[in-house]
């Protein structure tokens, strides 16, 4: 069975500090829902908010429409896998994922039957048996996963479950997750800081920082369409040009940068576009998959020019950064494939990217990196 | 010592003369008493002897449940500044030399006592509770003389566990006993035998606290090594006497240990 989980107005204070400031969001039943952000945002802090291992200062927490309040976390329909996983290691594999049926009083044999079951789902067959230590971090990994599941939960809760292993097994693990979700039809609520994963496994996405949520919309709106300067920059790469408004035309804003004029989408929430007004500071986002090097297949309505600073090769791209003036370097990349050898240094690029893949925003913090 | 224990007691003049032989004699005195004695069996001194190893095992878990809260409380419950303070309030009275520790809770337990006279102050009883006559004052002195040997091994030994652990069985369900009893104890076993080990040992090998806290019924079976040395002269039998209760001790220890699975290394660790 599943849950729905809406969090009502949740602030979470220490003392005068904000870990979560008035948070509302409602997770749907059987969804795949992140929580992405820097370290310290409150993401977790949420996750405890949710698991119960904290009262929230203010507002509520439902899960399945019943008010949570007062109620511990051994009481709630949820589970939790914890970033270091928490596996019981004086206990064995079979014994760790049953525990919470031994705690229920469920026989010994039926417990077993229970944890074959689940050791079969996570491709553990006959392992149940090993101590916890025997096993490789993908395998404790999805041990975790199967005790998590054994209490039947509403709601799985995972908090950076993937951030220990390295970069091979995080990327297989991100398609199983996403296949137990699937098989298990529960709701997953995820925390983590890495965009990669929030965007491959997620239905929806929730971007926070400094304990508010920033923006909230499945993974190729955030992507695309960035509501604030920080979704805008932490969610992926961008060029971020610090411009004044020159006019507004319905859904695009002509800017000035420097004395070039450039055209980009007008940002804004689903509903509505911001209001923008003319001499107003703006920045506008463009990113590096989207510049390309001006010719006769690559011509659009913005164009400018800038020095060529030095070619990164990141295996499947080339970054490429350029010197625009004193004060900003602009950085896009092309395929690997692309043949850049005639591009030297300190020479000047022309370049141009479409108004429809730029996206003015009103000024406001970036995230920093 | 434990030649000393095999030799019968001589004047200084006679040993290593033609009498200075190995012997049972201080053992079989153990046993079965001295020959003008009645009885078939020395009843006395095995009657202290296992009296005090009881005790000790008594003192030893009484010692054991009431730091096991303090240790766990210090080491997941507390801030960091209270389990600090927790530490040095624990520590300060060790300071003051054990001797006169005893002393003071005997003027807290003596008939005329504190306790007494708060008890019968405030009506709770009507007349005095004997405090040393029943021991109670023996036990609490010997409690709390190693508490400090309880309640770090545990300390040490809960600290390192890991506190999601804690969480994660209580979000599966776990109520605070069961996550005591599966988690926490396992975990801890080490210290918990560590612990025990001190404090069995020198419980049952303390002099000062028994001399000053224990009835006039009661006798440590130290306060007999002690006078066997001191005040009878006889270092053989006293020595044969220290023998049984340190081989006797430490069986006792090795025996728990294997039953309850703890290897040497870890308790040293």
């Amino acid at each position: 069975m599943s849950a729905d989980v809406e969090l009502q107005n949740i602030s979470v204070t220490f003392g005068n500090f904000y870990a979560a400031k008035n948070v509302n969001v409602k997770i749907n039943e059987g969804e795949f829902f992140s929580f992405l952000g820097p370290s310290g945002c409150g993401k977790t802090t949420i996750l405890r908010a949710i698991s119960g291992f904290l009262d929230p200062s203010e507002g509520k927490v439902l899960i399945g429409g019943k008010d949570m309040g007062g109620i511990g976390p051994n009481k709630r329909p949820t589970s939790l896998i914890f970033q270091n996983l928490a596996l019981f290691p004086l206990m064995s594999v079979a014994e760790n994922i049953a525990f919470s049926l031994e705690v229920k009083g469920v026989d010994k044999i039926e417990r077993r039957k229970r944890a074959d079951e689940l050791l079969e789902l996570i491709a553990l067959s006959g392992q149940g048996d090993k101590k916890v230590h025997e096993l490789s971090g993908g395998q404790k990994q999805r041990v975790a996963i199967a005790r998590a599941l054994a209490i039947e939960p509403q709601v799985l809760l995972l908090d950076e479950p993937l951030s220990a292993l390295d970069l091979k097994l995080r990327q297989k693990m991100r398609t199983e997750l996403r296949a137990i979700q699937k098989s298990v039809g529960i709701t997953f609520i995820y925390i983590t800081h890495d965009q990669g994963e929030a965007l491959t496994m997620s239905d929806r996405v929730a971007v926070m920082n400094e304990g508010e949520l920033e923006q909230v919309g499945q993974s190729n709106d955030v992507y695309n369409f960035p509501q604030t300067p920080f979704v805008a920059t932490f969610v992926g790469e961008n060029n971020a040009f610090h411009c004044k408004v020159v006019s507004t035309e319905k859904d695009f804003v002509k800017v000035d940068f420097d004395g070039v004029h450039f055209f980009a989408k007008a940002g804004g929430d689903n509903k509505k576009n911001h209001n923008f007004k003319k001499g107003q500071e703006v920045i506008l986002f463009i990113r590096p998959e989207s510049i390309f090097i001006r010719d006769k297949s690559n011509k659009f309505e913005n164009n400018f020019s800038a020095k060529l600073k030095t070619i990164e090769f990141e295996g499947n791209l080339k970054n490429i950064y350029l010197n625009l003036n004193s004060k900003m370097d602009v950085r896009f990349s092309v395929p690997n494939a692309v043949d850049t050898s005639n591009l030297s240094l300190n020479k000047e690029v022309d370049l141009t990217f479409s108004s429809s893949k730029a996206v003015v925003l009103p000024s406001g913090p970036l995230a920093v990196d | 010592m434990l030649d000393l224990s095999f030799r019968p007691n001589l004047p200084p003049l006679l040993r290593g003369g033609p009498d200075d032989v190995h012997t049972l004699v201080h053992y079989k005195h153990f046993i079965f008493g001295s020959e003008t004695s009645q009885d078939k069996f020395n009843y006395v001194d095995i009657g202290v002897f296992f009296n005090t190893i009881f005790t000790a095992i008594l003192v030893t878990v009484i010692n054991l449940c009431f730091c096991y809260p303090i240790a766990f409380y210090m080491a997941k419950v507390a801030s960091p500044s209270t389990s600090r303070l927790l530490i040095i309030s624990l520590i300060i009275p060790f300071w003051i030399n054990e001797l006169l520790r005893s002393f003071a809770l005997r003027i807290l337990f003596a008939g005329e006592g504190v306790i007494n006279n708060v008890l019968l102050g405030t009506g709770l009883i009507d007349t005095g509770i004997n405090f040393i006559a029943q021991d109670v004052a023996l036990y609490t002195g010997l409690t709390y003389a190693y508490i400090l040997l309880m309640i770090f091994p545990l300390y040490n030994a809960i600290e390192s566990l890991d506190s999601n652990q804690l969480e994660a069985a209580k979000d599966l369900g776990s109520s605070t006993i069961r996550t005591h009893w599966r988690i926490v104890i396992p975990h801890a076993k080490a210290g918990i035998a560590s612990g025990c080990t001190m404090v069995f040992m020198l419980t049952a090998g303390a002099l000062a606290t028994p001399v000053v806290l224990s009835s006039p019924n009661t006798y440590w079976f130290t306060q007999l090594i002690y006078q066997w040395f001191n005040m009878n002269d006889n270092w053989s039998r006293g020595s044969a006497y220290s023998i049984l209760l340190l081989t006797i001790s430490v069986t006792f220890v090795l025996l728990m240990m294997r039953i309850f699975k703890v290897k040497i290394g870890e308790i040293i660790r």
